[in-house]
């Protein structure tokens, strides 16, 4: 049984060193891998490194820093970990440093972040060599209580075994004396060929409690004395409080206060969380809406138009040959414009922060993709220094990137500052979540293909119009004000490159900010680039009068790993055998966090209106699989997650705010509506992909090539509802 | 002040009769196992049993709820015994981020005990709950596996 960090526990669970090196944390401690200083859990047990804890019953605790949302990384980390430590998998248990304990110790559990399908593969290495590094450890403490060489030595499932003269023992019994012992300066890893944990579909750790109502998430954390608070922000973004009239509901059942939060955002706190929104609901607010009040879906559309104008300063993310040249001297040329809307993340479980500050020290609880952003949030928000600040890590009800941001936690730091001593739960309503989102970027996309007499493809010109997530949120990663991350999918290498040759080509970037906040959505930039694109594509095999699958085979030539996944699935799904009567075929595929996806939908389509997704066959090439059950479910969840926005998503923006308030009118996907998703993993090795995302960008462009199969009409915007296509 | 009965248990609970019962459930009775999602019955993560009929708390008041048998996902398994449900769900692990299974389950063992051995049709009309991480493929192996069993 995996054991969870919950708030009961998590006070203690990493106050470390408390009987070996005195009392408090073992500040300064900067041996990644552990060293002659024994380091205690909770519980006593010594760390063999900072990865990995031994129990004397010979459980694991293996330190677990990135972020488990549901997306299996826990689990999947937590192999990679098993795999090099030959522990016993059945006694593998997890445990969450806190970012304030890793800050502490000069970060010595690395990154927190969790996103842009990272968890896996930008951890891999170094958590691998902390299973290593433990196992050699533990190994050389129990050839030296033998007096044996440690290379006489041999260790499975935690048993360690000198077979010259028949002994064996156990990690839990050379435990304490491994933890003495000084961590080897280098370790070698397995061949990937020698695995026996990574690579299979092992169960996750954190099921049993998902299925009894016993997992703690961020919304179900309860403190002593806690109160609970709502909140409203100025529904304008960038808009300001002005006024509120607190005496229409201080004497309301259960409210214990009116706070105003930064210049924006008022809050009720309350007895509980329900008196607390029937009040907030009874509150009179004014607010100042300033100039962005005027900003509607219409005038953010036309802004966007303008920069598809060739006329209009663009960033070039991907160039070869004379694209605008050989356009104007082609023999025929194709034209098409593309958008994608606004979408909110909508998680299940809508944003929240519990805090505690006192006057020399502030927590918080919270589920978040990046622990050390949300503790330097409550440091920015409480102004107190790292070491009397922490952030304790419980489940979120999903993340898909919305809780990369930290403005709840700052939020719920700022109302607690105001009620010193009591905790407070902030809780945003479902209402609040859809008008606060930080939304999948607005883009337009205008592609101008050219053939020469022979109908091969001359030009591409790719002119994406639209808004960068990179200028809202992080603009240190801008180069001279341009955003790189804008040609996910669509860029010149990297990990997110563009699958096709095409000898002349222009891929560039008008980048257009409205006020509307961007932020990394599941997928993020690869989502529209993968629609337009993939679409693009198939209006280009049709013009050339070829199989939309055959006239990119011949221009994926030089893309040997990109066409591996795109003919997986055309074979999966039998492209070359006649589709069911009235049933029709879309393929699509992409590059993105290191992955190669490809996926092909088989739809039918009554009165050109309502469609019916019969079949969905995907493939990844991630380079390593870790946990192919894991990796299933989220081939088979970016379908839902990409096909709920194609279909029901966008979020419109009228007099400056979101239109769409709730599941009601942002509507999402049910188990009648999903076919299963038959995922075909094609690990080619000798790369580390990520998983969690890239497929979500095949997803809404494979069923929109099947829905122009079967109509012989092309979508060029989403979502479907706004056109009156849903599900049959 | 109001009388619910709750896992079999009948709790007096400070609470205007005008609250909807989910809340009632999880800040007046503290069971924080049945889930607020959208507050409007669209995305069934708070659904429970009253009467033994899979209902969404959230568009239910307490006062509606009072005299009525309510079982929570907390109050599903018997004792240390899980519930079919729950075992299978663990079996074929179903849970993604896990949010709105208290609800799925819910919604499942309320099918399941009217209809033993559901079709994939009677699937699609009575499991209604919105899953954000997509777990539909195995909530409805699942259900076939306990319906084989």
């Amino acid at each position: 049984m995996n054991k969870h960090v919950s708030p009961k526990m998590n006070r203690r669970a990493f106050v470390v060193g408390s009987a070996a090196v005195g009392a408090g944390l073992a500040i300064g401690l900067d041996l990644p891998f552990g060293g002659p200083t024994v380091v205690r859990a909770a519980d006593g047990s010594p760390e063999i490194g900072a990865w990995v804890v031994v129990r004397p019953d010979d459980t694991v605790v293996i330190r677990i820093a990135r972020s488990e949302m549901g997306q299996g990384s826990l689990t999947g980390l937590a192999q990679l970990v098993a795999e090099e430590l030959e522990c016993d998998w059945s006694k593998v248990t997890t445990e969450y440093p806190t970012p304030g304990q890793s800050v502490a110790r000069k970060r010595v559990w690395g990154d927190f972040s969790t996103g842009g399908s990272r968890g896996i593969r930008s951890s891999q290495d170094y958590v691998r060599k902390g299973g290593a590094t433990a196992r050699v450890m533990l190994i050389e403490a129990a050839a030296n209580e033998w007096k044996v060489p440690a290379s006489e030595c041999t260790v499975a499932r935690g048993v360690i075994t000198h077979k010259a003269s028949g002994r064996t023992t156990t990690y839990g019994k050379v435990a304490e004396a491994a933890a003495k012992l000084t961590p080897p300066a280098d370790v070698k890893l397995k061949d990937p060929k020698d695995w026996t944990i990574i690579g299979k579909g092992l169960l996750r750790l954190d099921t049993a409690d998902k299925t009894t109502g016993t997992m703690t998430y961020g919304i179900d954390v309860k403190l002593p004395g806690m109160l609970n608070a709502a909140i409203k922000d100025c529904p304008v973004f960038g808009g300001k409080l002005k006024s509120y009239d607190e005496a229409k509901v201080t004497s309301m059942k259960g409210v214990k206060k009116v706070v105003k939060v930064g210049d924006t955002a008022v809050a009720v706190v309350a007895d509980t969380w329900w008196h607390a929104k029937t009040a907030l609901e009874a509150l009179p607010i004014v607010w100042d809406e300033g100039d962005n009040a005027k900003v509607s879906s219409g005038s953010i559309a036309k802004w966007l138009t303008e920069g598809l104008d060739n006329d209009q300063p663009a960033y070039v993310g991907n160039k070869n040959g004379d694209a605008k040249a050989a356009i104007a001297s082609a023999a025929k040329k194709v034209e098409a414009v593309y958008s994608y809307p606004y979408q909110n993340h909508a998680t299940m479980e809508p944003m929240n922060a519990t805090a505690l500050y006192t006057a020399d020290k502030c927590e918080v609880w919270c589920g978040t993709q990046n622990g050390e952003a949300a503790f330097a949030a409550v440091l920015e928000a409480s102004g107190l220094p790292a070491e009397k600040c922490d952030v304790h890590k419980v489940m979120p009800g999903g993340g898909f990137g919305r809780r990369g941001q930290t403005d709840y936690v700052r939020q719920a730091v700022m109302v607690a500052k105001q009620m010193p001593g009591t905790p407070v739960k902030l809780l945003w309503s479902r209402e609040e979540d859809m008008a606060h989102g930080r939304y999948h970027p607005i883009t337009q996309c205008k592609m101008t293909g050219a053939f020469d007499a022979n109908n091969n493809l001359v030009a591409l010109h790719y002119r994406l119009s639209g808004q960068s997530i990179l200028f809202s949120l992080r603009p240190e990663a801008l180069q001279n004000g341009m955003d790189p991350a804008a040609f996910q999918g669509v860029a010149q290498s990297g990990e997110a490159a563009f699958g096709y040759s095409v000898p002349n080509l222009l891929v560039e970037h008008a980048m257009r900010n409205p006020h509307v906040p961007p932020g990394f959505w599941r997928g993020v930039n690869v989502n529209h680039n993968a629609i337009y694109m993939e679409c693009f594509m198939d209006e280009l095999a049709q013009a050339a009068g070829q199989d939309p699958l055959e006239f990119r085979r011949k221009l994926m030539v030089n893309h040997p790993k990109h066409l591996a996944v795109l003919n997986a699935v055309a074979e999966k799904i039998g492209w070359d055998t006649p589709a069911p009567k009235g049933v029709y075929r879309g393929i699509a595929q992409v590059m993105g966090y290191g992955s190669y996806v490809a996926g092909a939908a088989e739809i039918s389509v009554t009165d050109g209106s309502k469609i019916k997704v019969h079949r969905i066959v995907a493939s990844t090439d991630p380079g390593y699989v870790v946990n192919p059950a894991q990796v299933e479910r989220q081939i088979a969840g970016s379908f839902v997650y990409g096909l709920s926005a194609l279909f029901y998503g966008g979020c419109t923006v009228k007099d400056g705010k979101i239109e769409q308030t709730n599941f009601d009118t942002y509507n999402s996907m049910r188990i009648n509506e999903m076919p299963k998703v038959e995922s075909v993993m094609v690990p080619s090795g000798g790369f580390w992909g990520g998983v969690g995302e890239p497929t979500i960008g095949v997803a809404a462009p494979a069923v929109l090539n099947a829905y122009f199969a079967a109509t012989g009409k092309r979508i060029r915007s989403v979502p479907l509802r706004d056109q009156n296509i849903t599900f049959a | 002040m109001a009388n619910l009965t709750i896992n079999g248990k009948t709790l007096t609970l400070d609470v205007e009769p005008d609250t909807p019962l989910l809340w009632a459930i999880r800040e007046n009775a503290g069971l924080t196992g049945t889930k607020y999602g959208c507050g409007i019955a669209q995305c069934g993560a708070c659904t429970v049993h009253i009467d033994g009929v899979a209902t969404r708390s959230c568009g239910v008041s307490v006062a509606e709820a009072e005299g009525k048998k309510i079982t929570t996902i907390e109050g599903l398994a018997s004792g240390a015994t899980l519930h079919k449900v729950q075992e299978a769900w663990i079996a074929k692990d179903v849970p993604q981020c896990g949010y709105c299974q208290s609800g799925m389950i819910m919604a499942v063992a309320a099918l399941l005990n009217e209809k033993p051995k559901p079709t994939d049709a009677d699937i699609d009309e009575a499991i209604t709950n919105i899953c954000r991480c997509g777990t539909f493929q195995q909530v409805r192996e699942a259900i076939h596996t306990i319906a084989a069993a």
